[in-house]
């Protein structure tokens, strides 16, 4: 029998049959030894497969809590990829099993089409369109408190650079804060003279988005290998407003990402978030060189995604929810949760390991869970 | 603004609604109810790009990190 005969008579999975036959190939072995390989590996797959009735939820818990022990507890704020601070560590960890809304430092990675990715001032523009862009950037302020005006020294440079005109901030001053700007001085001052309303406007003013997204403060070019030896321009950003960053002309909406978990869940759906939550979990893990078997980290993001929503791990999210009450009980305010079961009158069902441990049962985990029967011989 | 397709970006795995015959197929497979399935939002993102309809079951082909591909089933549901 041929290997490949073989192999698609056995339930190996396709990366490891790919392995059988690299190896065959580069050993140069005939079909019998093949063949004997195969088996070899089946037999050692079939060892690590999970028996039944494991409780991988535990060992997942177990695998994933112990080299968290060993993760720095400071928010160590540094330099993650090209001078952007990125929260690191156990405090990443946590945000992310949290489901936190918002992550302390958000970020995206965005990666720009063709045309724009090999072209430095194209891979600029983008910048533009992405960087919010305020007043103190385009030009100084100052206030003249004698004719209450407020004029804006525009820096022609800056201007150029970002592709604005002088009519366009006129018009965005105008239509932010509401008075009317003589474009020659680029001045404007409160309808009625009173000294609160003009610091009121320069209050405005400085918030004021003239460009880009509000929300995304600095972007960051990097230039990055690619696989076949060549480079492209990444763009890197402090602040995330994915949706937005999605639209924006050049930018490559296939593969930009952001680590903030709930905006990938709105633009692209929940799969898109368990990804997103597998690979944040494990570049965390690994940048304090900790290797996690990435199965349970996918246990993980299978838990906090299976209700089609992003829940927390932990007694908000999917802990919080448990059935018995006993084992809710053996947790916080023991007597609150039993007198509110007594007057509700709430059933037990003793599925759980908690209870069982409670009322001194063998829990129905392996081989507690496994029920004998006796047989009669030679009957079914 | 140009705009964005969900499925076409790389964290986003193949969505595709199965038939009657199919989710029969599915529940008997595995010995479940429909409900015994994992969840998808009627208006996720993913979701809104095919027509399903709350109480269809999509199947998500996931490109796996551990074998080739990773099937896996959600019910549309109303969020």
């Amino acid at each position: 029998m041929s290997l490949e005969e073989h192999l698609d008579d056995s339930e190996l999975p396709e990366r490891l049959r790919e392995k059988v036959r690299a190896t065959a190939e580069e050993r140069s072995l005939s079909d019998e030894e093949a063949v004997e390989v195969a088996d070899a590996v089946y037999e050692r797959y079939e060892q690590t497969r999970i028996d039944p009735l494991e409780p991988v939820g535990t060992v997942s818990a177990q695998s994933i809590g112990e080299p968290g022990t060993q993760m720095t507890m400071n928010t160590f704020h540094y330099a993650g990829v090209a001078e952007i601070d990125v929260t690191q560590g156990l405090p990443r960890l946590i945000e992310l099993v949290d489901a936190r809304k918002e992550p302390d430092t958000p970020m995206m990675t965005v990666y720009l089409e063709d045309e724009y990715a090999g072209d430095r001032d194209k891979a600029r523009e983008v910048v533009w369109e992405l960087e919010a862009t305020d007043v103190l950037s385009i030009g100084d302020l100052s206030i003249d408190v004698a004719d209450m005006q407020v004029a804006v020294d525009l820096d022609e440079e800056a201007l150029e650079e970002r592709q604005l005109s002088r009519e366009e901030v006129a018009e965005s001053i105008e239509e932010e804060l509401d008075v009317s700007v003589d474009e020659e001085s680029m001045s404007f001052g409160p309808d009625s003279p009173s000294y609160r309303e003009l610091l009121q406007l320069v209050e405005e003013l400085r918030e004021v988005v003239f460009k880009g997204i509000d929300g995304v403060e600095r972007v960051v070019i990097r230039k990055e290998e690619v696989e076949d030896g060549d480079e492209e321009y990444v763009l890197y950003t402090e602040g995330s407003k994915f949706k937005k960053a999605l639209k924006v002309e050049g930018v490559d909406s296939t593969r930009t990402k952001t680590n903030n978990l709930h905006e990938m869940q709105k633009a692209l759906g929940i799969e898109a978030a368990r990804n997103t939550v597998v690979e944040e979990i494990v570049s965390t893990l690994g940048e304090q060189g900790l290797e996690v078997d990435i199965r349970h980290v996918m246990l993980v993001a299978d838990a906090m995604t299976t209700t089609g929503d992003l829940q927390s791990i932990g007694r908000h999210g999917i802990s919080g929810s448990k059935g018995s009450v006993l084992s809710r009980a053996a947790f916080e305010v023991t007597v609150n949760h039993l007198l509110d079961a007594a007057v509700h009158g709430e059933d037990d069902d003793l599925n759980g390991v908690t209870e069982n441990v409670i009322v001194g049962q063998p829990i129905k985990i392996g081989t507690g869970d496994v029920e004998l029967k006796v047989g009669r011989p030679g009957g079914d | 603004m140009a705009r964005y397709d969900v499925l076409d970006h790389e964290l986003v795995p193949e969505h595709v609604v199965l038939d009657d015959d199919e989710v029969e197929e599915l529940l008997e497979r595995y010995d479940i109810k429909k409900t015994d399935l994992p969840k998808i939002g009627r208006l996720d993102a993913a979701v809104k790009e095919l027509d399903a309809e709350p109480g269809d079951v999509l199947k998500i082909v996931r490109e796996s990190w551990t074998t080739d591909e990773a099937i896996a089933y959600r019910i549309v549901v109303d969020e």
